[in-house]
C-alpha cells in the first residue's frame, strides 16, 4: 500500500528503532576495553553484558560501527571446512546464527541457501571427497555431489563441457546460509547498549601502556582510559595495534575485492564458489549478484578497486554464467584481510596477561561472528580458554601446530 | 601500483612479477633456537608504510629488493639483492645436537 509507507515516512512520530545511545564522556575507567566496534568487537560486549554480567564496558571505535570488515564482507556463512578443529568451530557459529534473530529479537535476515562449491579437476574431487568425509564426521551436512545434480540446484550454471574448466562435481554443503552482514553488527551493539555498554565511535587507540606484562590503560585520541583487561578485535588493522602493546603477529594484510551488479529477478538460490577460476558468486535478496573472491597479489593497506580484479573476477563469473556478460556493476570495493599464513583465526591469550587477541580473520570473519563473541567473551570473563579456541592460539606458530584450512576458503590467494 | 621496474629487465606490467616476503636478516639456522626461527618464518612486520621485500621477475627468475609503501600502493625504488648481500652465503648441514 504505497499511501500508508507515504504516511509512515513522513510521519512525525517516526517508529525508529535507536539502536546504541549517543556518545558520551569517556569515563577513566573500566572493566574491559575492546577496540574495534565491528562484529566480533560487538559480539564480544554483548556476550560479556548478557551472560556474564560484565557491564562496564567500553567498545572504542575509530571510524563507526560495523564500518570496516563488517561492511565489506560477502555475507557468506558456512562450516564445511577442511580440519577437525576448523569444522568444529564454524559448526557451532553457523547454529548460533539460526538462532541470531530470535536472541537478538532483531532480524538479521538469515537465509539458509545452502552453499556449492565447483570442483573443475580430478584433484579438486579428491580434496571434496576428504571434506566431505571430516564435515560429516563432525555432524555438518556436506556431500559430493554429481553433474546432474549441480544442474538441478542451479539451473543457470554454465555445464558445458566445451569451456575451458568444465564442471567435473561439487561439494554441497546445505547448511551453507547468508545474513544481512551490518544487522549481524547492529543487533549486537544494540543488545550490548541496552544492558549498559558503551561505545564510543571515532575514538582512535593511539597507544596502549603494558606494564609488567600487564596493560593498564588505552591512550586513546579523546583521552587516557584504565582498564582490567583489552581485547582486540580489529580485523585488517590487527597487526598495527598489537604493535601498540608490543606483540608481534603472523599477519600479513591483503585487499580482498567484491563488486555487486544491478538487481535481477531471482534466479539463483545458493552460494555457488569455484576455487579453481578464483570467483564465488550470489543473489542477494534484493537481487544483485555479489561476485567476490579477488585478493590483491601483494600485501597492502589500501581499500582501492582495481581494473585488474574487475577483469578477471568479471571473466571468472561469465565463465558461470554467462549471461552476467549483459550485466552492469553498480559497484566495486575492497576490504583489507588480515592473513594468516595457515588460513585460520588467532584467538585467545597473548603474551600480554590480560591483552586478548581475536584477529588474523583474513576472509573468514563474518561467518564465525557469533561463535567469537561466545567463546572470547567467556575468556574474558573466566580466564580460562574455552576447549573449541584452543588450537587457534597465537602460541601454535612458535610450537609448529599450525592448522591448515588453505584449500578451503573460498578466496583465491 | 600497475607497473614495477626490475633491475635486470627493466619496466614491466606488474602481473610479471611475484611477491616475496619481507626482507629480514636470516638467523643461522644451525644455532638459532626453534622459536626465533618460528618468529623468522611466519611472523611479519606487516608495516604500514614503507617496507623492503622481495620480488621476483617471473619470467627470467630473477629476484631482486623493492622499497614499497604499503599504505599509498607506490615503489619508492629497486635494486639488486647485491646491495645488501655482499658475499656468498653457504649453508652448511647440521650435525645432530647443533639445534637447540
Amino acid at each position: 500500500m504505497p499511501f500508508g509507507l507515504l504516511k509512515y515516512g513522513l510521519s512525525s512520530e517516526y517508529p525508529a528503532q535507536h539502536h546504541f545511545t549517543p556518545a558520551t564522556e569517556l569515563k577513566k575507567h573500566y572493566d574491559v576495553v575492546i577496540i574495534g566496534a565491528g562484529g566480533h568487537g560487538t559480539a564480544i560486549a554483548y556476550n560479556l553484558a548478557k551472560y556474564h554480567g560484565i557491564t562496564n564496558v567500553a567498545v572504542l571505535e575509530k571510524s563507526y560501527l560495523g564500518g570496516g570488515n563488517t561492511a565489506r564482507n560477502t555475507a557468506v556463512i558456512r562450516s564445511n571446512y577442511l580440519t577437525e578443529e576448523g569444522v568444529s568451530f564454524y559448526r557451532e557459529s553457523v547454529k548460533l546464527y539460526n538462532n541470531l534473530s530470535n536472541e537478538f529479537n532483531y532480524n538479521v535476515m538469515m537465509e539458509n541457501r545452502g552453499q556449492l562449491t565447483l570442483a573443475h579437476s580430478d584433484a579438486a574431487i579428491r580434496s571434496f571427497r576428504w571434506r566431505a568425509e571430516v564435515n560429516q564426521h563432525m555432524g555438518v551436512r556436506s556431500e559430493l555431489i554429481d553433474r546432474q545434480t549441480i544442474a538441478e540446484l542451479v539451473p543457470n550454471l554454465n555445464m558445458s563441457e566445451d569451456s575451458r574448466f568444465p564442471i567435473m562435481a561439487g561439494l554441497w554443503h546445505a547448511d551453507g546460509a547468508t545474513a544481512r552482514h551490518d544487522a549481524v553488527a547492529w543487533g549486537y551493539a544494540k543488545g550490548a547498549c541496552e544492558r549498559g555498554v558503551e561505545l564510543h565511535q571515532l575514538t582512535e587507540v593511539e597507544d596502549i601502556e603494558v606494564v609488567k606484562g600487564r596493560v593498564s590503560a588505552v591512550k586513546t585520541n579523546r583521552g587516557r582510559v584504565e582498564c582490567g583487561a583489552v581485547v582486540q578485535a580489529v580485523a585488517g588493522a590487527s597487526s598495527i595495534v598489537a604493535k601498540k602493546a608490543g606483540i608481534p603477529l603472523p599477519i600479513h594484510c591483503y585487499p580482498l575485492q567484491a563488486m555487486v551488479t544491478q538487481p535481477y529477478k531471482p534466479i539463483l538460490t545458493p552460494h555457488v564458489s569455484s576455487p579453481h577460476v578464483h570467483v564465488y558468486v550470489h543473489q542477494t535478496s534484493r537481487g544483485e549478484f555479489v561476485i567476490g573472491g579477488g585478493s590483491d597479489p601483494y600485501p597492502l593497506y589500501h581499500t582501492r578497486a582495481t581494473l585488474d580484479q574487475r577483469e578477471t573476477l568479471s571473466a571468472a563469473a561469465m565463465e558461470l554464467f554467462p549471461f552476467l556478460a549483459q550485466a552492469r556493476m553498480l559497484r566495486q570495493w575492497a576490504g583489507t584481510t588480515d592473513m594468516t599464513p595457515d588460513y585460520s583465526p588467532i584467538m585467545g591469550l597473548s603474551p600480554v596477561e590480560n591483552y586478548y587477541l581475536d584477529a588474523g580473520w583474513g576472509t573468514w570473519g563474518f561467518k564465525a561472528t557469533p561463535i567469537c563473541g561466545v567463546t572470547m567473551a567467556e575468556l574474558v570473563a573466566t580466564k580460562k580458554v574455552p576447549d573449541i579456541i584452543k588450537p587457534f592460539e597465537l602460541e601454535r606458530f612458535y610450537n609448529y601446530e599450525q592448522i591448515n584450512e588453505a584449500g578451503a576458503t573460498a578466496a583465491s590467494h | 601500483m600497475k607497473l614495477l621496474t626490475c633491475p635486470l629487465n627493466g619496466q614491466r606490467n606488474i602481473s610479471e612479477f611475484t611477491y616475496g616476503g619481507e626482507y629480514h636478516p636470516m638467523p643461522n639456522p644451525n644455532s638459532t633456537s626453534p622459536r626465533k626461527w618460528a618468529e623468522y618464518v611466519f611472523f611479519h612486520d606487516n608495516e604500514a608504510g614503507v617496507v623492503i621485500e622481495w620480488w621476483c621477475h617471473t619470467a627470467s627468475s630473477f629476484w631482486f629488493l623493492a622499497e614499497r609503501n604499503t599504505v599509498t600502493d607506490t615503489v619508492i625504488r629497486t635494486f639488486e639483492a647485491s646491495e645488501i648481500f655482499k658475499r656468498r652465503i653457504d649453508f652448511v648441514e647440521p650435525t645432530s645436537g647443533d639445534i637447540t
